[in-house]
């Protein structure tokens, strides 16, 4: 979440509260909601490194509040994040391990993990469905996201049916 | 109630010169009314087999085929032809309109086939364009249209009977997100009126909006049960940014 808050912080400086809901915002109803518990010590680490910098802000009849912005050296940590390319998904799934090893235990056979597995997957697809009924078309960022959510599912499916055909 | 559709160790093998080809493999199947079943599995594991058998589009080696309570693996090609006329849909992956009518023609003649009146058919007709978005498209040729839209004149066409069996085989295979997502939501409504469905797909999206699972592999079914539903999840438990 680092590179997400210093990214929002370069825009303008912002307390936490704010920097929760500018995430939920931007990227709407897909977003599962920022936990505030973690931004706080996500800025907190932050500051310790020297990334982003708070100030007290004086309210009336409530507790000091602290803005925090960006330092230099914040800024440059965030271009480097922009400007490197981003990992591709690594194939690290846990279902595969099990389909592999399970046979060696003598507790489960392939083609039971690979159908319960088939289920599964297409149940998961079933709440992306609704997600997305329940999500605004002009929502557009929301829209993407699970749009891939569902394109990732559906080659996980493909593999699925691609380690039946050989193992099973 | 009797089943939609009951298969007993229903058998399918095809001829390649002297080697028989096995496509299926004793399948036992039975459908309730209103059900929506997906049937999924490696290509080759018989699904198009099954399916084309359940609409008599291909013919059985052995087993029984029952519809509806009466038993069809036993008819003649012509009393096949009746039977669907009057009692199964078919979606395909390729549309196969017929291309010297218009869509609202195409639309309308299944139902005068399934021996509705003309008045009748005509408002199936009208009621189905309209459900589909097509109505200004009607005195179009098939040719004119896209794609999806010509996905969905078969759809029309497939429901204008009021089919007691919808059969469709990768109804979504040749279609973009966009359009797959018209077909989708005309198959979720009419089958939440009550409509009959077995359907083979590799789409997840398009399978998951079935109530039951069939799964085959090497011509049997190797997997039969429901999909489960949450509907109590939250987005953060679907979806993981980190």
């Amino acid at each position: 979440m680092r590179p997400h808050l210093l990214a929002l912080l370069a825009k303008e400086p912002a307390h936490g509260y704010e920097l929760k809901q500018a995430l939920e915002q931007t990227f709407g109803s897909a977003y599962p909601s920022p936990n505030i518990g973690q931004i706080y010590v996500t800025l907190g680490r932050l500051e310790k490194d020297g990334l982003v910098r708070a100030v007290d802000v004086e309210q009336s009849n409530r507790p000091n509040k602290k803005v925090y912005y960006l330092t230099a050296k914040g800024r440059e940590s965030l271009e480097a994040w922009v400007d490197e390319p981003t990992e591709g998904p690594r194939v690290r799934d846990e279902f595969f391990m099990k389909l592999v090893l399970a046979p060696l235990t003598g507790i489960a056979d392939r083609m039971a993990l690979i159908s319960r597995q088939r289920r599964h997957y297409l149940s998961l697809m079933s709440d992306l469905n609704d997600l997305l009924s329940s999500t605004a078309p002009t929502d557009r960022v929301a829209m993407l996201l699970i749009e891939g959510a569902m394109l990732h599912l559906q080659a996980d499916l493909d593999w699925l049916e691609r380690c039946q055909e050989d193992l099973a | 109630m009797s089943p939609v559709v009951k298969t007993v160790n229903l058998v399918k093998i095809y001829q390649d010169g002297a080697v028989p080809v096995p496509a299926v493999r004793g399948v036992d199947l039975q459908v309730e009314p209103g059900e929506f079943v997906a049937i999924m599995g490696p290509s080759g594991s018989g699904k198009s087999t099954l399916v084309h058998m359940l609409g008599g589009l291909d013919a059985r080696t052995s087993g029984e085929i029952w519809l509806d309570g009466k038993r069809v693996d036993t008819l003649s090609e012509s009393a096949w032809a009746l039977l669907r006329r009057k009692k199964i849909g078919f979606v395909f992956q390729f549309f196969n309109l017929v291309a010297n009518m218009t869509v609202g023609d195409n639309v309308e003649l299944p139902a005068l086939l399934a021996g509705a009146s003309p008045k009748v058919a005509r408002e199936r007709r009208e009621s189905l364009l309209a459900a589909l978005n097509l109505t200004d498209r009607a005195d179009a040729a098939p040719a004119q249209l896209s794609g999806g839209e010509q996905q969905r004149v078969a759809l029309a066409r497939a429901l204008a009977n009021e089919p007691s069996l919808l059969l469709a085989d990768e109804p979504t295979g040749n279609l973009d997100s966009r359009n797959t997502r018209d077909v989708l939501r005309l198959l979720s409504e009419v089958h939440k009126q009550g409509q009959t469905i077995v359907m083979v797909t590799h789409d997840a999206r398009v399978a998951s909006l079935a109530d039951r699972l069939v799964s085959l592999f090497d011509g049997e079914i190797v997997d039969d049960g429901r999909i489960a539903r949450r509907r109590t999840r939250t987005a953060g438990e679907v979806i993981d940014l980190r």
